[in-house]
């Protein structure tokens, strides 16, 4: 494959960026609109032939026997920290990279389409379609790296697009402090990351994935066995670098910035808070999932913290209001499903268990392809109802299906899709997933399973209290509608591609070491898995399907719970503390204070002493002769004295 | 001696001052133009040096210093007027070139006395330019006080608020540490012939000697490492900075913070460190205690500040210490940072402190308690100071990632636990330095606006674009083709570890 094609998939939406950031002003919205649409519709053909002739070319540098290679398209230099610790820029072809040129390019058109629609006589709307295009840049760079250093700069830049999308009603108080949040939050993991990178390129003198990647034990052996606190440090540096996807890709207890991130406009939720930067995370382990498989300790850690999110977020997901809250925990737990089903993997030997060894891998990357999908669809879904409504409730509606059918349609196919009902594609993925965490340990699939009925639970009860329920009365005077076909167009497609995506043969494309893996249906995972979710469902048809007391009853049986999960369990009020009381409070004002009233006043202190030193003795210049004559005696006198001592 | 193209970095500026004299008090337009083609001149001189400079690098000239020329001065001393430059000075010549260019635009309106205003600030540049091009300790550091000296009267003078007060402190400051420094150029000076030679002030010559002798350098490090220091805004000297930046003229802090604390820098590294290698070796622990201390609580201190230019300010103590200490980590990756850093910083700042000056001019308050939403109103001017915030974070593609990243890489190097402690905490300043900008930019440029007399103000004139846009240009250079400069330091600093790794 020629570099022109790679060059031009990062160019294009970096020069996009560059004319409707600077040019923009100058520019009518449509234009503008227009601009960036094809702008990006380029990207994604170009994408897509990319992917294309990467997976079904069948050439020898793509595939050999049998086996997809890892293909490094071009790696120029762009700064050499020492000789051996090179920072390059590349573009890195392999299986996941495809995939993922394929999820962000797609969802990222229907957005910049979709957007075309809801932006429509906002404020800045060329700025808009700026930062987008930076966003997609960023996002492309990152998924194509050749090396980690290079991950972590456009990573770094996919976390500043974020805080300009957030941000971007920027004279709304709550979207500038949600902005601001977003991007310490992911900084502050991000400094983990940062020590990882450190302190594993300190090893193993290179940067690059697929020469830490492709011998692994190496890596082990460069450390030497060196230790830090009783963990290995290979363990220490996979750890850190694993923070800075926790911080990306929102895991406990760096979550809390993405269901803030919602104030930013809706189809940006779509683009970024749900389907593409957060989970950079997922796909940053998968990047390194051989390295991370020689060290146990790791993994165990990516699957406890993956578990643990995964059933704090659904719990928290019940019992939110806002309906883009709903989906961004929704979102959470669903990252964190992928989490736990990279944890459960391993690169593995040989023997019973081979046949699993490399299925989470495999199932969490089509989870994460899928999820993208179905949840851009939702999330477009939610940005046609508030788009309707002017509200973010779901107490504001209710009985929407008459009035939206294609919203209601778009969105019912997305609730069975990540519910895990089949034929959608959410079922596939997810049964894969279940299969190999009960191959690893069957804790963590029950745990697993009971996180799905959770999900299958809160996402109905969404469904029913938008579309069923009880209709608003004030529909009367303001009766809502479709939205126009910009926005019905992105939503009809996704809905599309999640009810097909599940049979997409992802075992022969996706792997984690590019040989094809035979995906199977597990008859008693899936049974399990379907009753479970069937069974939430009807529960949730029983609760919110039409209006009754059923909901308000639970609510009261367990008040202290129900207000705990909507409150989210407190972590926004512990981080407040921390940041407020402890770091403005107790280090920075003090320190603020030393500053002035100590080191300065010191200093200070130095030249007032000096004043009054020369104030006190200025009296001896007194011009007086009588005077001086005396100090002249008494001097004379002394050193008399002096020499008299000094002589005897 | 005038076929040497550095001379000239010191006589346009004098050049300047003369046209400058000649000009009449009221005639804007003429002591305008003196000052934009001098600047001119200046800008283009330091790109000619650079491309003559890389070009003669290429054709495989590698001896440490090119351009050399050396005149004597005063021979019972045997004080020279010797010049020569290698990678690093050349790029502190094209930074201050570019912050004069800039700074001349951003005091474009200066009120009042602006024939005075502009003679003291070219006799700056007269000062700066002349420190980066000796190579002669004596001449050096007479430079160096030429450039400080002005520095009272541009703040006594045309500075706002405490004026008084603060040029005083920061002349007072800064003259403690010039005589500390006296102290121990002279000291090296009188140990620069151990066999009992000619005494010398050249550089070159004492380094080649490795004259010092051992029992001596320890002193005389400290001595020359606090003197230049000081002007490094290394804690605990550094507090002439906030209150001399917070009173200073929009130029005077841009030149100020942008290359005279880079004075600092560049000393510490080419006289204590190269000259003094056995005591840089030995001392190095208590300096970078020092320096590491600055760059956390410099930017522990900018997070409660309200007045912009205390949190540039503070941010630059932050910033200064990061430089000293990477200089402090004596590898060839972290010192190549370190100059990186000044350079970034230098850009960065002086970006900071122009539209700071920007936004004072129309504003009539620096208060950010009392300001708000103004990227409404000023939307260049905004969004300039949101890529210097960018910048000041280290995001990429910006020359603030660079420099950090490449500090960071190199002092990971030294692997035993005191460094590894030190680093991490630097490391930590990063996330710390994105609260306070952030902060900063939330409360000025977004959010509502606070006072309705603002929507009379008006967007940046061309003069301001002009400042702004040449800044940004070397910021966003740096940040996307890092490797020349990088490679360029390197080359450079290869005698200086040399000269390090022999002492140990």
């Amino acid at each position: 494959m020629g570099v022109t094609l790679p060059i031009l998939i990062l160019a294009l939406p970096f020069f996009m960026f560059l004319l409707l950031g600077i040019g923009g002003v100058k520019m009518s919205r449509k234009v503008a609109g227009i601009l960036g649409i094809l702008g990006m519709g380029t990207t994604m053909t170009l994408a897509y032939i990319v992917a294309f002739t990467y997976f079904f070319s069948g050439d020898p540098a793509f595939i050999l026997d049998g086996v997809r290679q890892q293909f490094q398209v071009f790696d120029v230099t762009w700064l050499a920290f020492t000789e051996k610790l090179v920072v390059k820029i590349g573009f890195l072809l392999d299986p996941i990279c495809a995939m993922m040129l394929v999820v962000i390019t797609t969802i990222s058109f229907m957005v910049h389409l979709y957007s075309w629609g809801y932006m429509e006589g906002e404020r800045g709307f060329q700025r808009y379609y700026a930062f987008l295009s930076l966003f997609t840049f960023s996002m492309l760079g990152l998924v194509v790296a050749t090396n980690i250093f290079q991950m972590y700069i456009f990573w770094e830049l996919v976390g500043v697009s974020s805080f300009l999308l957030i941000g971007f009603f920027y004279r709304l108080p709550s979207a500038v402090s949600a902005s601001k949040k977003a991007f310490i939050v992911t900084r502050f993991a991000d400094l983990g990351f940062l020590l990882g990178i450190l302190t594993l390129t300190y090893f193993t003198d290179t940067f690059n994935f697929v020469d830490m990647t492709s011998n692994p034990m190496n890596v082990l052996a460069e450390t030497g066995g060196a230790t830090f606190m009783g963990a290995s440090v290979l363990t220490w540096a996979m750890v850190l670098i694993f923070t800075g996807g926790m911080g990306k890709s929102a895991m406990l207890p760096l979550h809390i910035w993405l269901p803030d991130a919602m104030e930013g406009p809706t189809p940006v939720s779509a683009l970024i808070h749900a389907a593409t930067m957060v989970v950079a995370g997922v796909y940053l382990v998968a990047r390194m999932f051989p390295v991370y498989c020689v060290v146990d300790a790791s993994m165990t850690f990516v699957t406890v913290v993956g578990a643990i999110t995964a059933f704090y977020a659904a719990v928290v997901a019940c019992t939110q209001i806002d309906i883009k809250r709903v989906l961004a925990f929704s979102t959470i737990s669903q990252i964190a499903f992928m989490m736990v089903s990279l944890g459960v993997a391993s690169t593995g030997g040989v023997g019973d268990g081979h046949h699993y060894t490399g299925l989470g891998y495999m199932a969490g990357m089509f989870h994460l392809f899928t999820h993208a999908m179905f949840k851009a669809l939702l999330f477009l879904g939610a940005g046609a109802l508030i788009h309707a409504v002017h509200s973010n409730d779901y107490t504001k509606m209710g009985g929407l299906r008459k009035y939206m059918p294609i919203t209601h349609w778009t969105f019912l196919i997305g609730c069975l899709a990540i519910a895990g009902i089949p034929p959608f594609s959410g079922f596939f993925s997810k049964d894969e997933m279940l299969a190999a965490m009960f191959n690893n340990n069957w804790i963590w699939g029950a745990w697993m399973t009971m996180v799905a009925g959770l999900t299958a639970f809160y996402m109905f009860r969404l469904y029913y209290l938008i579309f069923w329920w009880e209709e608003n009365p004030d529909y009367a005077h303001h009766k809502p509608h479709d939205a126009p076909w910009q926005m019905s167009v992105p939503l009809i497609f996704l809905a599309a591609v999640s009810c097909v995506a599940g049979f997409i043969p992802f075992g022969e494309l996706v792997t984690w070491n590019g040989a094809p893996y035979h995906i199977h249906l597990e008859a008693p995972v899936a049974c399990t898995s379907i009753i479970v979710a069937l069974a939430a469902i009807a529960l949730a048809t029983k609760m919110y399907m039409k209006k009754n007391d059923l909901p308000t009853k639970f609510k009261n049986a367990l008040p202290g719970l129900w207000t705990a999960a909507h409150r989210r369990f407190y972590w926004d009020e512990i981080y407040l503390f921390i940041t407020h009381k402890i770091i403005f409070g107790c280090i920075s004002k003090p320190i603020a204070w030393f500053d002035r009233h100590v080191i300065d006043a010191t200093m200070d202190g130095f030249a007032k002493v000096t004043q009054k030193v020369s104030f006190a003795i200025r009296g001896m210049q007194s011009g007086n002769v009588q005077a001086y004559v005396l100090w002249y005696f008494f001097g004379a006198l002394a050193l008399a004295f002096i020499t008299w001592i000094c002589l005897l | 001696m005038f076929g040497n193209i550095l001379i000239w970095f010191v006589i346009i500026p004098v050049l300047m001052m003369a046209g400058l004299g000649l000009c009449r008090n009221s005639s804007m337009a003429a002591i305008r133009t003196v000052m934009v083609v001098g600047s001119t001149i200046l800008l283009a001189l330091a790109i000619w040096l650079c491309v003559d400079f890389l070009a003669l690098r290429a054709a495989g000239n590698d001896a440490e210093m090119l351009f050399t020329g050396s005149w004597m001065w005063y021979a019972p001393l045997n004080i020279h007027l010797a010049v020569g430059v290698d990678g690093i000075s050349v790029l502190m010549l094209m930074l201050s070139a570019i912050i004069v260019f800039a700074g001349t635009f951003a005091s474009w309106k200066i009120n009042p006395l602006p024939k005075n205003f502009f003679l003291w600030f070219a006799l700056l540049s007269t000062g700066v330019f002349g420190f980066f091009i000796s190579i002669d300790m004596f001449t050096m550091f007479m430079f160096y006080e030429v450039a400080l000296i002005p520095m009272y009267l541009l703040i006594g003078v045309w500075g706002t608020g405490r004026k008084e007060y603060s040029a005083m402190k920061l002349t007072l400051m800064l003259m403690g540490g010039s005589a500390f420094l006296m102290l121990g150029l002279l000291g090296i000076y009188w140990h620069s012939a151990p066999e009992g030679g000619e005494l010398t002030w050249n550089i070159l010559e004492i380094a080649k000697n490795n004259a010092v002798d051992p029992s001596w350098q320890n002193l005389l490090f400290c001595f020359t490492f606090v003197g230049f220091g000081v002007l490094g805004a290394m804690f605990p000297f550094h507090t002439w900075s906030p209150d001399g930046h917070a009173c200073a003229p929009t130029a005077v802090s841009m030149l100020h913070a942008g290359v005279l604390m880079k004075l600092g820098g560049y000393g510490c590294f080419r006289i204590a460190i190269y000259l003094l290698p056995a005591a840089a070796n030995e001392l190095a622990w208590i300096f970078i205690i020092l320096t590491g201390i600055s760059v956390v609580y410099g930017a522990f201190s900018a997070c409660v500040q309200t007045d912009l230019k205390y949190i540039n300010a503070y941010s630059s103590v932050s910033h200064c210490g990061m430089v000293l200490f990477a200089l402090l980590m004596l590898n060839t990756t972290a010192m190549t940072g370190a100059i990186l850093q000044m350079l970034s910083h230098g850009l960065m700042t002086a970006l900071f402190f122009a539209l700071i000056g920007m936004i004072y001019g129309r504003t009539h308050t620096r208060d950010i308690r009392q300001m708000g939403g103004l990227m409404q109103i000023m939307p260049y001017l905004g969004v300039c100071y949101m890529i210097a915030g960018f910048a000041s974070l280290g995001l990429p593609g910006l020359s603030g990632f660079v420099a950090e990243m490449t500090i960071f890489f190199g002092a990971w190097e030294d692997s035993d636990l005191f460094h590894r402690v030190f680093v991490i905490a630097a490391t930590c300043s990063i996330v710390i330095t994105a609260v306070y900008i952030l902060r900063v930019v939330g409360k000025l440029l977004l959010g509502k606006v606070q006072d309705e007399h603002h929507w009379q103000l008006t967007d940046a004139t061309w003069f301001e674009r002009l400042s702004t846009v040449t800044l940004i240009a070397c910021i966003a250079g740096i940040g996307f083709f890092p490797n020349w400069i990088n490679e360029t330091i390197q080359h450079s600093f290869l005698p200086i570890v040399q000269a390090i790794q022999n002492a140990i």
